[in-house]
Parts: C-alpha cells; structure tokens; sequence
C-alpha cells in the first residue's frame, strides 16, 4: 500500500506479534523476540533513510517556516535544560573528584587526576550523561506529541496539504536533538571540569590550578574533540530517530502512545550504550 | 496567493475506475470496490452511508492520501495519489476537510489557516495576515484567531479545517461530514458556505469550487447539492439529481432520506 512518507513506515506484521498466543518453547519465545528485533531495525532503518532522504532533498525548502522551527527545537532541546545540566555537572564534578581523590592520594598518583576526569568526563560520561538526560526530558516528550499528533489523524492533515510530516515534524527534531545534545555535552563537561576542581580544593588536595589545567590539557588529544563531537552528536540523532520512529510510524491509537514510549526509551538507551562501546574499541585501537 | 491554472475542458475533476477502497487504519480491509464515479468540474456532490459504511475512508482516498486498492483514480487527468514533489502543485489544487477538523494542536487557529500558505510560499506569518484575517471573517473565527484549538468547541474546529483547506484556493474541496454534531445555527452557516463556495466566493477569487461532502443523512442537503451517490454494501451507487434520489426505491436509500438517519 502506497501512501505518504509518515504512514508508510507502519508496519503491520509487527503490530501482529503482540497478538499471537504465547510462545510454547524457549526456543520459540527467543526467535519471537529476535524476529522483533529484526522489524523493529528494519523499520527504523528505513525511516532514517526516510529522514536523511529529506534532509538532502527539501533542504532549504519552506525556510519561513522551518527555521523558526528547528530553533524551536534547539531551544527545547538545549537552551532550556542548561540549567538542570550546570546541576548535573556540579555533581558529576563531585561524584568523580570525591571518589577519585581518596583513592589517588592513597597510591600517591594525586598528579593523574587532570588524566582522570579526560577519561572518565570527557571521553565517556559527559556524552552519555548529556544523552540519557535529554532522552529522559525530550525524547520521551517527543514519542508523546507525535503519537498523539497521528493518533488525533494530525499527520494524515499534513499530507492532505501537502507538506511533508518527515520534513515538518521530524526534521527540526533531529537537528535540535544532535546541535542540542552536542551543545550540552560540551557545557557538561566544562561544568565537571569545573566543579572538579573546586571540590579537589576543598578537600586539600596540593593541586594548583594551572598544573589540574595542564593535566587536562595533557590528556587531551585531538581525536579526542573530534570523537567527542561525532558522539555528542550521533547520540542526539539516534534518540530523536528512535523516539520520532515510535511516535510517528507505529501508533495509530491513543492507547498505543505510552507502550510507543516505553520501546523509544528503552531501544535509545540500547542504541546510545551499543554506540558508545563502538567509540571505546576505536578509543583503544588508536 | 495562489495562483492554479483553470481545469481544462473535457477533463473530469474526479474519474473513477473500478477502484476498490481500503481502511486508513487497516490496509487489509476493503471497504468499498467497483467504484466508478466522474465528477465534472462545477458539480456539488453528496456522498451518503450509514455509520461504517466507509464514508471517510473513501473520502482519504479521493483526497489522495492512499492509493485504491485496485482500479485508477485519476484527478484533472493526473494518476493519484501524488506524493511527488515534482506533481506537488496538481496535488494543492485538490482540498480535504477532516471530519473533527484535525487542527494542529501545537498550533493557534490563526497559525493553522496560514501553515499551508507559508510553508508552500515560503512566508513569514507577518506576509500572510491579510489572508488570514480574509479567510478568518469569512468563516467568523476571527475572534478565536490566537486561541489554541483544543479550547474552540467541535463545531468551530470544523470552520477552521474548512478555512485552513481553503487557504491555498483549491479547485475542488473534499468535506467530510460537515454537519455531522452541529447545532441547527451552524448547520445553516455551513450549508449556505457551501453554496457559495459551489457558486462562487470570493475567497476563491470568484472562481467555482467543485464540492464533495459526504453525510449520513441526505434530507439537509435537499435544494443545496446537485449530485448524490451512496455507498452500501461495499458498493458506490451513482443516484443523480435528488428528484431521482426521492424516486430510488432501495431501502438503504429510503433510510438516509428518514428521521433514522440523524438518530443512529
């Protein structure tokens, strides 16, 4: 059945599994499950393809409306949560100062601490912090709206005038979510850099700040700001890719939206933590 | 704004071919097969059923937003549906109202009537609001311009399907259920914009829209509509002026002409 972009990614034959009886063998229940999973990839598959598609072919198209759109987005998505970020990243400076300097200090390698806080801050929290929070805040705000958006036949009134649901509602998410996780991956990491020091501080630690400064500075590579970036920014893509595909292409119900949600949430982490390991094993074989 | 070239001569607005019609929400349902229907530039149709008789979902499907499931459905000579941007414009020359108005929710009223004009045009809210302010008074939603839609009562949510549809001029308007859950005020207002509109409004320049609304009661639409069809039992029946709709004797017919209609 031909229709337009949004509706054509319903995929039937996995609205069918949950209404089949349960599986009589372990056997059976790990195949369901596997041939889920396959579904699952195959229909967010095609909607990125779907999304970049569009992305590269209306690119520029309706600038009127669409800009103030994806700022809308970036503000949503970013802007707005620096606050609660600036929170998280005072803790997270607390968190791995406070255990990192007993230990440090007890094996006498107080000078690794700027070696540390690249490590464990930069390399591997801070993007994956600033993701699970954005997921948490806006992702599932997302899988919401839209769901209820096509629930309420929103998307088919989209494409009886012509515009693009692809284009209009998933587009400026996408290009929020990455510019906005990138955006608050960098000031999470500014802030526990921060707050590391100061929380070092106050527990006596001998450490002046230009030589902390020149730890970090020492530890830091240009792969680094590099792989940083395409991970900050690979993170927000796939969260707004997943929770858009579950809000837009699977319910068709209102009763639908909140098990949509719980998917979105639950195959975000999955993608983001699958994707971070990536990351590590290009972080060691470099 | 827009500017659409007229329908050419001797090419039906709407032609039919054997199509068969699918539920929008379930693919693998027929609802309806064996249409063939041509709708002529000018005409003012009436399509009846009864409640799940497939009224809506053949109504999406003539308003391309699904293919038939089989048959040809051409509009002004062009194969539907249309989904490529290169055919875009013939596609925009075609409107649908939804039967709950189907407004965006994230948007006010105003800003869901000018959404059409500014994403096609590529203007600012600001370049649109003449049109808008036309298009509001005309159908008295003026004073609800910067309400959210969900605070408008489901009667004024209609007006703004009908006037948001009717921003980017379209040739040929596809209603669904207009009256469906309208006091009897309303239902006078809608009937005679309808009228107008089929005659000429001059929010389309003057130029005449040629109309398909769908119902399940024919008795309101006496002395307005020029054409009634029926669909009943998976089936489309052409009945023609309603002096031969009053003759028909099937009682499915019968039943939509009757008090029951309205009831049920």
């Amino acid at each position: 059945m031909e229709k337009g972009n949004a509706s054509a990614l319903s995929a039937p034959r996995a609205r069918l599994l949950p209404r089949l009886p349960l599986p009589r063998s372990l056997t059976g229940y790990v195949g369901r499950g596997l041939f889920r999973f396959l579904l699952t990839m195959q229909g967010l598959g095609a909607f990125t393809l779907i999304t970049l598609g569009v992305m590269i072919s209306r690119f520029g198209a309706a600038r009127q409306v669409m800009r103030p759109r994806v700022f809308q987005e970036i503000s949503r998505a970013g802007l707005r949560l620096l606050p609660m970020f600036l929170f998280i990243s005072a803790a997270l400076g607390l968190v791995v100062i406070g255990q990192t300097v007993s230990w440090l200090t007890r094996v006498g390698a107080i000078n690794y601490l700027g070696t540390v806080m690249v490590v464990v801050v930069v390399r591997e929290l801070g993007p994956l912090v600033a993701a699970l929070l954005v997921l948490a805040r806006i992702g599932t705000a997302n899988v919401i709206e839209l769901g209820t958006a096509r629930a309420m036949g929103e998307v088919e009134a989209l494409e009886a005038l012509g515009i693009d649901p692809v284009h209009y509602l998933v587009v400026p998410r996408v290009v929020g979510m990455a510019l906005g996780v990138f955006a608050l991956t960098v000031y999470l990491i500014l802030g526990a850099l921060l707050s590391g020091y100061l929380w070092a501080f106050l527990q006596d630690v001998p450490l002046r700040p230009g030589d902390y400064f020149h730890q970090l500075a020492a530890a830091l590579s240009g792969l680094d700001f590099a792989l940083l970036a395409i991970k900050a920014v690979a993170f927000g893509s796939i969260i707004a890719l997943v929770t858009c595909y579950h809000g837009l292409a699977q319910p068709l119900r209102l009763e639908e939206v909140s098990r949509a949600t719980v998917a979105a949430v639950a195959q975000s982490i999955v993608a983001c933590v699958l994707l971070d390991a990536l990351f590590i094993i290009i972080y060691l074989a470099t | 704004m827009t500017d659409h070239p007229t329908v050419r001569a001797g090419v039906p607005a709407i032609e039919m071919t054997g199509v068969a019609v699918s539920a929008l929400r379930d693919p693998d349902t027929t609802v309806a097969e064996g249409i063939n229907w041509t709708v002529n530039a000018g005409d003012y149709w009436v399509v009846a059923g009864p409640h799940g008789s497939g009224k809506s979902d053949f109504l999406m499907l003539t308003g391309g937003l699904m293919a038939p499931r089989q048959g040809q459905y051409r509009f002004l000579g062009e194969e539907m549906p249309i989904f490529e941007e290169s055919r875009l414009k013939e596609r925009l020359r075609l409107g649908l109202v939804f039967d709950g108005g189907q407004l965006f929710n994230h948007l006010t009223v105003a800003e869901n009537v000018a959404l059409p004009l500014r994403y096609h045009h590529n203007l600012s809210q600001t370049d649109v609001t003449t049109a808008i302010s036309e298009l509001l008074e005309c159908t008295e939603l003026a004073p609800w311009g910067q309400s959210m839609p969900g605070t408008l009562g489901r009667g004024w949510q209609k007006r703004a399907g009908l006037a948001r549809a009717l921003a980017l001029k379209p040739e040929v308007l596809l209603v669904d259920d207009p009256l469906a859950g309208l006091d009897p005020r309303q239902v006078h207002w809608c009937l005679g914009f309808l009228d107008q509109l089929s005659k000429g409004h001059s929010l389309t320049a003057g130029r005449p829209v040629t109309l398909v609304v769908t119902t399940a009661d024919f008795r309101p639409w006496k002395c307005h509509a020029r054409q009634f069809a029926v669909l009943r039992n998976r089936g489309f029946v052409v009945l023609g002026a309603w002096e031969q709709l009053e003759r028909a004797s099937e009682d499915m017919e019968r039943e939509l002409l009757t008090e029951r209609a309205q009831t049920e």
